[in-house]
C-alpha cells in the first residue's frame, strides 16, 4: 500500500506488473468490472476478473466493412482499436422489460422491474466512447423527460479511460474533437506506454473516487519523463488518425443539399441493414413492444433498440414516411451530423468509425460527406423562398 | 405539459417512469361514423382530472394490445372527462372499437404543443379541417365558443370524403345554427341525398371571409390536404406566420426520447405536433423528410 496520496489532476505511473492491482482495488471496492476480452474474433467487453483476460498482444486492422484481430509484436493490454460492441450495451442495454402487468378484473395490477445493476467499472474506455456517453447522458438524463433505468445504471459507473495510442483505419475523432486523448469525464485515464524496456501506464486522475481507488494500488508520481512519453502517445495518435470529416458548417450543408444526387447514389450501395445504428454509440432510437400472454390475462411493456433504417420506423396509418432507401440513410447521417446539433446543441458523431467497420457494404459516412460538400450547394436552397 | 416531468421529479427517478400508463375507465362509448368512433374516459382513481390546452394528445395504451398517440377531442373546460375520436385502422384502434364501456385504458400524457388560442384572441380565427382532422381541432372551437366575446370573426371550414364520412355531423349541425360562428362543409364525392357543397376544402377557402391582416387559421388534416389549404391562404394574403398546423409521425413514446417522431430537427412529440408554418415550412415541403 502506498502512502502518498493523490488528488485530482495527479498523473501517476503504475508499473505493467502492478496493473492487475487496479482490477483487484475495483473488485475489493464492490465494482463488476467490465472490461475487453477476446470472444468470437473480436475485442467485446465483458466481465473481468484478471489482467489475463485483456486482448493482450493483440490488435485490429480495420477499413470500410473491414474487422481483423491480428497478433502485435509487442505484449500491450490495449493495443488494440475499438470493437463493434459499446458501452451502450449496460447503460442503454438493447432489451429491457419496463413493466408487468396482469389482469385484476376489469383493471390491472402493474409491476415494475427492476433494471439497476450493481456497481459497475468500466476498463477501457475510449476517449470518444466518453463523449458517446456524455452525449446519450444529455439526451436521456438531462432533457424535459429523463429514462430512470439509464439514470439508474449511469450512476452507478465508475469510468477507467484509455487514451488511444494508435487509431484505426476508419478513426476520425480528431474531427469531432472526441479524442484521441480523453479531457474529462473519466475517475482515471491511462495511457499505456511500451518502449524496448519499458511497459507501464501513466494514469491521470478524473475524480475522488478515482483517487481513492489509485490510493489502493502501488503507483509512482509520474515523473516529467512519463508525462512527456504519454503525451507523446496521444499526439502521434493524432498524427496518425486514418480519417477526416470536415465539419465546417456541416449542418447547413447537409439541410441545403437534402436533394444531392449523392443521396441517389449511397441509397444504391446500402443495404437499409441497420448495423450502422447498432453499432453506434450514440443512436437511441427505441421500439416499445406490448405484448401478453395467450390467454390475456398477463402484459408485459419491453423497450429494445430501433433503427431509422427500418420502414416500420416511420409508420404512419397507410404507410412508411421513409420508404426509400435514399430517404432513410439522408435521416440517419443527416440526424447524426445536423439536426442532432439543433436537438441536443452538439453533433452525434464522435468519430469512432463503427459504422463504416460494420457497414457490410463499405459505406463511409466521411466519403458521403465529402461528396455532398464537393459537389453540394453552399447556399441554403430555400434562401429565396424564406426571404 | 409539464405535469408527467412534475410528477417525475416530486416521486424521484427510481419511483416514477414517464413509460408507465394511468388508468381511466370507458363511462362513454360513441359511434361517429361507419368508421370513427369516441370515446369518453374517466380517472379509474377517481381524482383524475387531466387538464390538456387544445393541440395536445395523450398515449392510449389497450392492455397487452399496444399503445398510440391521439388527440384529443374534448372540451378543455371539462378535464375530468377525456374524450378521444380515432378511425379503426392499425392493430390497436381495432381492438380499440372492441372495447365496452367500463373497460380500462391506459392513459400516458397530455403531450405536445397547443394550437395559439391565446395568440388568437382579438383576431379573426379560421379553423379549417379535413376528415379526422376535426378532432383535435374540435377542443379549439369548444374554448372559442367558451370565450366568444374574446375573439373576433370565427369561421370553420370542414371538409369529408363523402357524406358518411362527416364527423360530429349533429354538433356541425348545431355549430351551423349560431350567429357567431361560421360553419362551411363540403365533400369530395357526393352520395346519396347530399345537398350541400361538393369539392376538396380548399374551394371553400375562397368563399370564407377573411381579413388576411387580423386573421388566423389553424389547420389540420392529411398532409397533402394542408399543402394545398396553405397554398389557399397565401393567395388569400394570409402570412404564414399566421398559419398552424398540427403534423403527424410515428410515436412510441410522446416525451421525445424513442426518436420515432423526427421531422427533420424536430420531435414532432413535443415541439409539436402543432407548429407555426413559417417556422418548419421547409420540413413540411420536403418529401420522406
Amino acid at each position: 500500500m502506498s502512502v502518498t496520496s493523490v488528488g485530482i489532476k495527479d498523473q501517476v505511473v503504475i508499473q505493467k506488473d502492478h496493473f492487475q492491482g487496479l482490477l483487484d482495488a475495483l473488485i475489493k471496492t464492490g465494482y463488476d468490472v467490465i472490461g475487453p476480452a477476446l470472444q468470437n474474433k473480436a475485442v467485446v467487453y465483458d466481465h473481468l476478473t484478471s489482467i489475463k483476460e485483456l486482448p493482450i498482444g493483440w490488435t485490429d486492422e480495420h477499413g470500410p466493412g473491414k474487422y481483423r484481430l491480428v497478433r502485435r509484436q509487442d505484449e500491450a493490454y490495449f493495443g488494440y482499436v475499438l470493437g463493434p460492441i459499446s458501452w451502450k450495451k449496460y447503460l442503454f442495454p438493447s432489451q429491457v422489460t419496463l413493466w408487468e402487468a396482469r389482469k385484476n378484473g376489469p383493471e390491472y395490477q402493474l409491476n415494475k422491474i427492476d433494471n439497476n445493476i450493481s456497481k459497475t467499472a468500466f476498463l477501457g474506455v475510449r476517449p470518444c466512447e466518453i463523449h458517446a456517453i456524455a452525449k446519450q447522458d444529455k439526451i436521456l438524463m438531462q432533457g424535459e423527460y429523463l429514462d430512470p433505468i439509464y439514470k439508474a445504471r449511469r450512476e452507478k459507473i465508475f469510468i477507467v479511460a484509455v487514451n488511444c495510442a494508435e487509431p484505426g483505419e476508419n478513426c476520425f475523432c480528431t474531427s469531432m474533437q472526441t479524442g484521441p486523448r480523453a479531457e474529462t469525464g473519466f475517475d482515471i485515464a491511462l495511457t499505456e506506454v511500451i518502449d524496448q524496456d519499458h511497459h507501464y501506464f501513466v494514469a491521470e486522475i478524473g475524480s475522488e473516487a478515482g483517487a481513492e481507488i489509485i490510493g489502493h494500488i502501488k503507483f509512482e508520481m509520474a515523473d516529467p519523463g512519463a508525462k512527456t512519453a504519454a503525451e507523446q502517445v496521444s499526439r502521434k495518435a493524432s498524427e496518425n488518425m486514418g480519417k477526416k470529416l470536415d465539419t465546417r458548417g456541416i449542418k447547413e450543408l447537409l439541410y441545403a443539399n437534402s436533394e444531392h444526387p449523392r443521396w441517389d447514389d449511397v441509397a444504391s450501395r446500402c443495404l437499409t441493414c441497420a448495423n450502422c445504428t447498432m453499432v453506434c454509440p450514440t443512436c437511441f432510437c427505441v421500439n416499445i413492444d406490448d405484448t401478453t400472454n395467450l390467454t390475456g390475462t398477463s402484459a408485459e411493456r419491453r423497450r429494445r433498440w430501433d433503427s431509422c433504417f427500418t420502414l416500420d420506423h416511420s409508420y404512419i396509418h397507410g404507410g412508411s414516411i421513409r420508404v426509400s432507401a435514399k430517404s432513410r440513410y439522408r435521416q440517419w447521417l443527416t440526424h447524426k451530423l445536423a439536426s442532432w446539433i439543433d436537438q441536443f446543441g452538439d453533433s452525434g458523431c464522435v468519430g469512432c468509425g463503427r459504422c463504416i467497420t460494420w457497414c457490410p457494404a463499405g459505406i463511409d459516412i466521411t466519403d458521403e460527406v465529402r461528396a455532398i460538400r464537393e459537389g453540394g450547394r453552399t447556399a441554403p436552397a430555400s434562401a429565396a423562398v424564406k426571404e | 405539459m409539464a405535469t408527467n416531468l412534475e410528477k417525475q421529479q416530486k416521486l424521484g427517478d427510481a419511483e416514477s417512469n414517464p413509460m408507465i400508463p394511468e388508468q381511466y375507465q370507458i363511462v362513454r362509448i360513441r359511434k361517429d361514423t361507419y368508421d370513427t368512433f369516441t370515446l369518453e374516459l374517466e380517472s379509474c382513481d377517481g381524482n383524475g382530472n387531466l387538464p390538456f390546452q387544445p393541440g395536445q394528445f395523450n398515449m392510449l395504451y389497450i392492455f397487452g394490445t399496444g399503445e398510440i398517440p391521439i388527440s384529443i377531442s374534448g372540451d378543455p373546460g371539462n378535464p375530468k372527462t377525456l374524450v378521444h375520436t380515432t378511425r379503426a385502422v392499425g392493430t390497436v384502434t381495432k381492438a380499440m372499437r372492441k372495447l365496452k364501456r367500463g373497460d380500462i385504458i391506459g392513459v400516458r400524457g397530455p403531450f405536445g404543443t397547443a394550437w395559439p388560442v391565446s395568440e388568437a384572441e382579438e383576431k379573426e380565427v379560421l379553423v379549417v379541417a379535413g376528415g379526422i382532422g376535426l378532432a383535435p381541432l374540435r377542443p379549439v372551437i369548444y374554448h372559442m365558443l367558451r370565450n366568444r366575446d374574446k375573439y373576433g370573426r370565427l369561421v370553420l371550414l370542414y371538409g369529408a370524403r363523402t357524406p358518411d364520412d362527416i364527423l360530429y355531423r349533429q354538433e356541425l349541425e348545431s355549430w351551423r345554427s349560431r350567429f357567431d360562428l361560421e360553419v362551411h362543409v363540403t365533400v369530395d364525392r357526393s352520395v346519396g341525398k347530399w345537398q350541400g357543397n361538393v369539392g376538396v376544402v380548399t374551394t371553400l377557402i375562397s368563399k370564407a371571409p377573411m381579413d388576411p391582416e387580423k386573421s388566423l387559421a389553424m389547420v389540420c388534416g392529411p398532409e397533402i390536404m394542408m399543402r394545398f389549404t396553405i397554398m389557399e391562404l397565401q393567395k388569400r394574403g394570409l402570412p404564414k406566420e399566421s398559419i398552424y398546423i398540427s403534423a403527424e409521425r410515428n410515436m412510441k413514446c410522446g416525451i421525445g426520447l424513442c426518436g420515432h417522431c423526427q421531422m427533420g430537427q424536430t420531435f414532432v412529440c413535443k415541439d409539436g405536433p402543432v407548429f407555426r408554418y413559417d417556422r418548419m415550412m421547409d420540413l413540411f415541403t420536403k418529401r420522406e423528410i
